[in-house]
């Protein structure tokens, strides 16, 4: 129905609709990555670098979930595990096997910090983050991100 | 005439509370008889640490990402490009980065395996049964056979749906017994108490089916609720009925 009512235009609801179809188009789509990636941005935003992205597909083909969550002592937590570069050059969490000789070496940055800056630590496309994680609050202080700097490679 | 005294008194009062404040306000340096300048007491200060400002080593903040499906249904918004998409265009990586597009996609390495409607849309446990993939129970030793225990747990569910039934074989396969027990399931019968709301908020089963292995859905629930009611089941009767003392 067109918004003309008792002989005037109504421009307010003619403007509000047009703000609404320019939001729906302008709007970024929603992240369609697969069911159990896991974005790890405990420390790689302070420190200036993409957050960190680990796919549970891809290691499940691989590696029984055994492996991992119980001989490398990773907890069932997305950032629970306050994992740095340093236990991982130490050879503890992800280091156990990103070592060069089971799997491909620390020195490949990229493959693993390949996030979109900025994007927090969650699971992708979980039930929780679904329907009951409490929105996103951006850190404040030294801490927090700076947008401008682009990520080293 | 009493109507302006007190008036009068009031101005006075107040006029009082004004100078008073405006003298107490300013510091009042007492001079000490030997000329020496009175040292502040700074404790109250944080001790400054310039290795701080560097970095933080120990952050404790965990970032959370927002709720970002509550709107799915709504036809009018974009809608999803497909599934199983390559790392470049999947939304959470960026496509910026060089090393993205050096990483596997998920498209070829999920063709031949058994598919489901729900999660990475491939049935991982028939996959690992009919042998598709053959994942590592060891870490460096490729042949290790896992430790499977064949036990089915049913738990009856009062609800009129139907009783779970666990299944330890499935479980094994993927993982070991200190995995769950005794952090998330007391291995003891009657110990824990389950119901959907703690899953579908991470607890319990929760701690992986909504995340990594196949999700609560309205097609999942056949999953676990496999075994059809006895034939003379009823619904249990409601705490208040038990109680009510003219039964």
């Amino acid at each position: 129905m067109l918004p003309i009512m008792k002989g005037r235009i109504t421009w307010r609801a003619l403007a509000l609709g047009v703000v609404a179809w320019a939001a729906m188009l302008v709007a970024p789509a929603p992240a369609q990555a697969e069911y159990g990636d896991v974005v790890i941005n405990n420390y790689a935003d302070a420190a200036g670098m993409r957050p960190a992205v680990f796919s549970h597909w891809f290691h499940r083909i691989r590696f029984r979930c055994k492996v991992c969550h119980a001989d490398l002592g990773f907890q069932f937590k997305a950032g629970g595990n306050k994992i740095t570069m340093a236990k991982i050059i130490d050879g503890k969490f992800c280091g156990a096997c990103h070592n060069g000789e089971i799997a491909w070496s620390v020195e490949n940055c990229g493959m693993c910090h390949s996030g979109v800056p900025g994007t927090p630590t969650h699971f992708h496309g979980s039930t929780v983050q679904t329907l009951v994680a409490p929105p996103y609050q951006p850190l404040t202080g030294s801490a927090a991100p700076a947008p401008a700097a682009a990520p080293k490679k | 005439m009493n109507l302006h005294k007190k008036t009068l008194f009031m101005v006075g009062a107040f006029s009082l509370f004004l100078v008073g404040s405006a003298c107490s306000a300013q510091p009042q340096v007492a001079p000490r008889p030997d000329g020496s300048v009175p040292v502040k007491d700074l404790s109250y200060a944080p001790e400054y640490k310039p290795v701080d400002e560097m970095a933080q080593s120990d952050v404790q903040v965990i970032h959370i990402a927002q709720v970002d499906d509550i709107n799915s249904f709504n036809r009018n918004l974009k809608k999803p490009k497909g599934i199983h998409l390559p790392p470049a265009e999947d939304g959470l990586r960026d496509p910026q980065n060089e090393a993205t597009h050096i990483l596997a996609a998920p498209k070829p390495a999920f063709e031949g395996l058994p598919p489901t409607e729900y999660g990475n849309r491939v049935d991982w446990v028939k996959t690992l049964d009919d042998k598709k993939i053959r994942p590592r129970w060891e870490r460096e030793d490729p042949d290790a056979e896992p430790f499977v225990m064949d036990l089915d747990i049913v738990r009856p569910v009062k609800a009129s749906v139907p009783d779970v039934v666990f299944p330890h074989r499935q479980h094994t396969e993927w993982l070991f017994c200190s995995n769950c027990h005794p952090a998330i399931f007391i291995p003891q019968k009657g110990a824990n108490q389950i119901n959907m709301s703690a899953i579908l908020l991470g607890q319990k089963c929760g701690v992986c089916h909504g995340k990594v292995s196949f999700p609560i859905t309205t097609k999942s629930c056949r999953k676990c609720h496999s075994k059809p009611k006895p034939d003379d089941w009823k619904p249990p009767l409601s705490e208040a009925t038990l109680k009510n003392p003219w039964k």
